[in-house]
């Protein structure tokens, strides 16, 4: 290797992890005591001043989780998690629930600032043309610190607030709909969310309104040894439309950190949601220590005729990935899509991929994934479709790619089919690919650096999926693909 | 401009290039004529860095300096330029995006401020109409599905825009229809200046009528084995690479 290459190479080792959000906040923080007991659900509960059928809710979720086993099907592997030695909640501890941000504690503040996340409205709309707007929901750690433009979308009858303020101002719909998309008893992971969840966004859309602009939920992990256990909630009433999109990040630690949440989304007659996920929590380091757990279900439910719910994802972060982002295509020809960008450098494990249950009559659905396997990483794509006995005419397509960089990393693809009904159509697409050395050459010839050219090819290859963000995140996402991928030629 | 010296490469332990030299000189069109196999795209391999060449011996210097010690984009940075004889295919990303980074790319290793879009969008439209490309194909991921005319033309207008010091064309006529061969052959033509030196790797003396030499070098195993006008390049048309490669058995 030329001299000048191993300059670069010996620059580049000094900052090996290239994670640009692992800075850590001051604020004084109020925990629950560590571990996890009945007492434990009971002061989460009287935290949130939640009435007595939501702590009735949790215990049993808890009765429940303790007689129920880990899964261990995915292709990941980690050592034995403590569920005693984790902290559930933690808040800070300067004014817990502010009503403006001029409660909040600067530090926070300044945090999300450093996050690029704008909270003060004047900011966002100074400059920016109204139609690009997009409400925010702050979560740190256990609680929801800042939510914008609440006033305004209340005007358009759009309830847009932290799960444990509508479990208190709208509790006939939390109660109606909670737990109706992933039951408490699920699985593992989301029965012990049910049991001890903390805050999460809440989202109502009433019939025939299209939401005024983009609502996102931004999530930050900042204390140590704490899980974070969001529980989101979306309904999209009759003929109603939302795009929403979820960002979150974490310090860099030693240790892991369990990320446990649970999004249900239930599309009503005719009614459209769009969640897009941008996922970039702490990976951990280039060894493999500290990152995120990231154990997650996500369900929507088109539960009324011709709805839509669309989930695109871009996972870049988390030490291990373990999300299925599923569609119950339980309304005649509702549709269901999923679009994917998986990218593992490092020591990242990532099973990930999605369940398309078709139910209803002429459903369809779609479902696109590109997964990046980079360093010595390992990157699952875990597919269900499936078509009920009553679900005539029911049609799905599946591409799943794969991209490997270099030769010590891996990518697999486990499609599950299940057909009930003759007249369902699945169809199904799989290629592996890695760049090669000649296309590298060839771009290198141009001008590009090894770096530029693995991410120009990379998100050549993402391209399909990246059309299906929002925008203005669709840029953003470029960006994180690449920071992801940096060191991982050379 | 570009002074090869006694240039020994291997790959996977079979010699290729046996101790080459070749000067081209500044302002300089040399082409270079040599049977299949010879070492003519090894040669422009080695000289825009591609990976898997040894170099055993010898020097390539590009206005003095040590390319052999840069890395392949450096080299680019520094002016070298090579038009592939089988262009690659990068799927997803749009000639434009391509073109765009490139540039920005070269600009930045040299300390130049990146182009507005509109200065580059103005630069390719000047070089798309100039060498006939319709616009729609800009919008098209690069050389994916492009015919082997299309290919070629894609590189001689990445050498427009890119403006390098020291071109090489790798068979670029091969592939290239009647009209088309009259196209690209202007376009270089264009770029002919001073400052500017090409190296044109072709088997055909008809490419040569289009874009004239100022010298021609025949090689063989590996080695420039005759160097002339461009008269020499008639004389290989008329009576092959017979006597040369005598030389070779020598
Ligand atoms: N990766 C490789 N492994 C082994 N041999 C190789 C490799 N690459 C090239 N060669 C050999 O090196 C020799 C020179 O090849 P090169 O492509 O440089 O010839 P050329 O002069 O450009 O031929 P043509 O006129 O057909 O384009 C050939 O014999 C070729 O088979
Ligand atoms: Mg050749």
């Amino acid at each position: 290797m030329p001299a000048v290459q191993e300059t670069i190479d010996q620059v580049r080792l000094i900052d090996v992890d290239q994670y640009k959000y692992g800075f850590e906040t001051e604020v004084e923080m109020e925990k629950s005591p560590r571990g996890l007991s009945e007492d434990v659900i009971r002061f989460i509960s009287a935290k949130k001043g939640e009435p007595e059928w939501m702590l009735q809710w949790r215990l049993d979720a808890y009765k429940r989780w303790l007689t129920m086993k880990e899964p261990n099907w995915a292709r990941v592997s980690y050592d034995k998690i403590d569920y005693n030695d984790i902290y559930y909640y933690a808040a800070p501890k300067k004014n817990p629930a502010p009503k403006s941000l001029d409660e909040v504690d600067p530090e926070i503040l300044k945090t999300y600032e450093k996050l690029g996340i704008p909270l003060r409205e004047q900011e966002i709309l100074a400059g920016v043309e109204p139609q690009r707007r997009v409400a925010v929901d702050a979560v740190f750690d256990s609680v929801s610190v800042a939510t914008t433009f609440k006033e305004e979308l209340a005007k358009a009858g759009v309830i847009f607030m932290p799960i444990s303020e509508a479990i208190r101002e709208y509790p006939d719909l939390v109660k109606q709909y909670l737990g109706s998309v992933v039951p408490v008893t699920d699985n593992f992971f989301a029965t012990l969310n049910s049991a001890v969840f903390t805050d999460g966004s809440f989202v109502y859309i009433p019939p025939g309104v299209r939401c005024p602009m983009e609502l996102s939920t931004y999530f930050r992990i900042n204390e140590k040894n704490t899980g974070q256990f969001e529980r989101t909630l979306i309904i999209a009433d009759k003929g109603s439309y939302v795009s929403y999109l979820e960002g979150c990040t974490a310090p860099k630690r030693d240790e892991n950190q369990l990320h446990a949440a649970v999004v249900e989304l239930v599309a009503l007659d005719d009614a459209e949601i769009k969640y897009s996920t941008v996922q970039n929590w702490y990976p951990g380091d280039a060894e493999g220590r500290g990152g995120i757990y990231n154990f997650v279900t996500k369900r929507g439910d088109c539960r009324g005729k011709n709805s839509v719910i669309t989930w695109t994802q871009v996972e870049t972060g988390s030490a291990i990935t373990w999300k299925y982002p599923s569609c119950i295509l339980r309304g005649d020809g509702s549709r269901g899509e999923f679009y994917s960008i998986a990218v593992s450098n490092g020591m990242q494990q990532v099973d990930s991929g999605t369940k398309m249950i078709h139910l209803g009559k002429n459903t369809t659905s779609r479902i696109i994934s590109k997964g990046i396997a980079a360093g010595r990483s390992e990157n699952t794509y875990r597919g269900l479709v499936s078509a009920h006995r009553k679900a005539t005419g029911a049609r799905n397509f599946t591409n799943c790619d794969s991209l490997l960089i270099g030769n010590q990393c891996g990518a697999h693809t486990v499609p599950y089919i299940e057909s009930k009904n003759a007249t369902a159509v699945f169809e199904h697409e799989a290629t592996t690919s890695k760049i090669s050395e000649d296309q590298m050459f060839y771009c290198q010839q141009r001008g590009l650096s090894a770096e530029e050219a693995t991410a120009l090819i990379v998100n050549g290859f993402v391209k399909d999926v990246l059309q299906h963000l929002p925008m203005e995140f669709a840029v953003e996402a470029q960006k994180l693909i690449s920071i992801s991928l940096e060191g991982s030629v050379g | 401009m570009l002074e090869i010296k006694n240039l020994v490469v291997q790959i996977e332990d079979k010699r290729i290039l046996n101790g080459l030299n070749l000067t081209v000189n500044k302002g300089e069109v040399a082409a270079i004529m040599g049977p299949n196999g010879s070492g003519k795209s090894t040669l422009s391999y080695v000289i825009a860095g591609k990976e898997d060449y040894e170099v055993l011996d010898g020097e390539i210097l590009l206005n003095g300096e040590n390319v052999l010690e840069m890395e392949p984009d450096q080299r680019a940075a520094a002016g070298v330029f090579l038009a592939f004889q089988y262009p690659l295919e990068i799927p997803g990303v749009a000639s434009m995006t391509f073109l765009k980074a490139t540039l920005n790319a070269q600009r930045k290793a040299r300390g130049e401020a990146e182009l507005t879009t509109p200065d580059f969008i103005k630069r390719v439209n000047a070089a798309a109409t100039q060498l006939e490309i319709p616009k729609d194909m800009l919008k098209r991921a690069l050389n994916v599905g492009f015919s082997g005319g299309e290919k070629k033309r894609m590189e001689i207008l990445q050498m427009a825009l890119l403006q390098p010091s020291f071109c090489i064309l790798d068979e670029t006529d091969s592939g290239l229809d009647i009209d088309a061969l009259r196209i690209v052959s202007e376009g270089v033509n264009a770029l002919r200046s001073q400052d500017r030196a090409f190296l044109v790797i072709t088997h055909y003396q008809r490419l040569l009528n289009h874009i004239v030499p100022d010298t021609v070098h025949v090689m063989s195993s590996g080695r420039i084995v005759k160097t002339g006008g461009k008269e020499l390049a008639l004389e290989l048309e008329a009576n092959g690479y017979a006597d040369y490669r005598e030389t070779e058995a020598a």
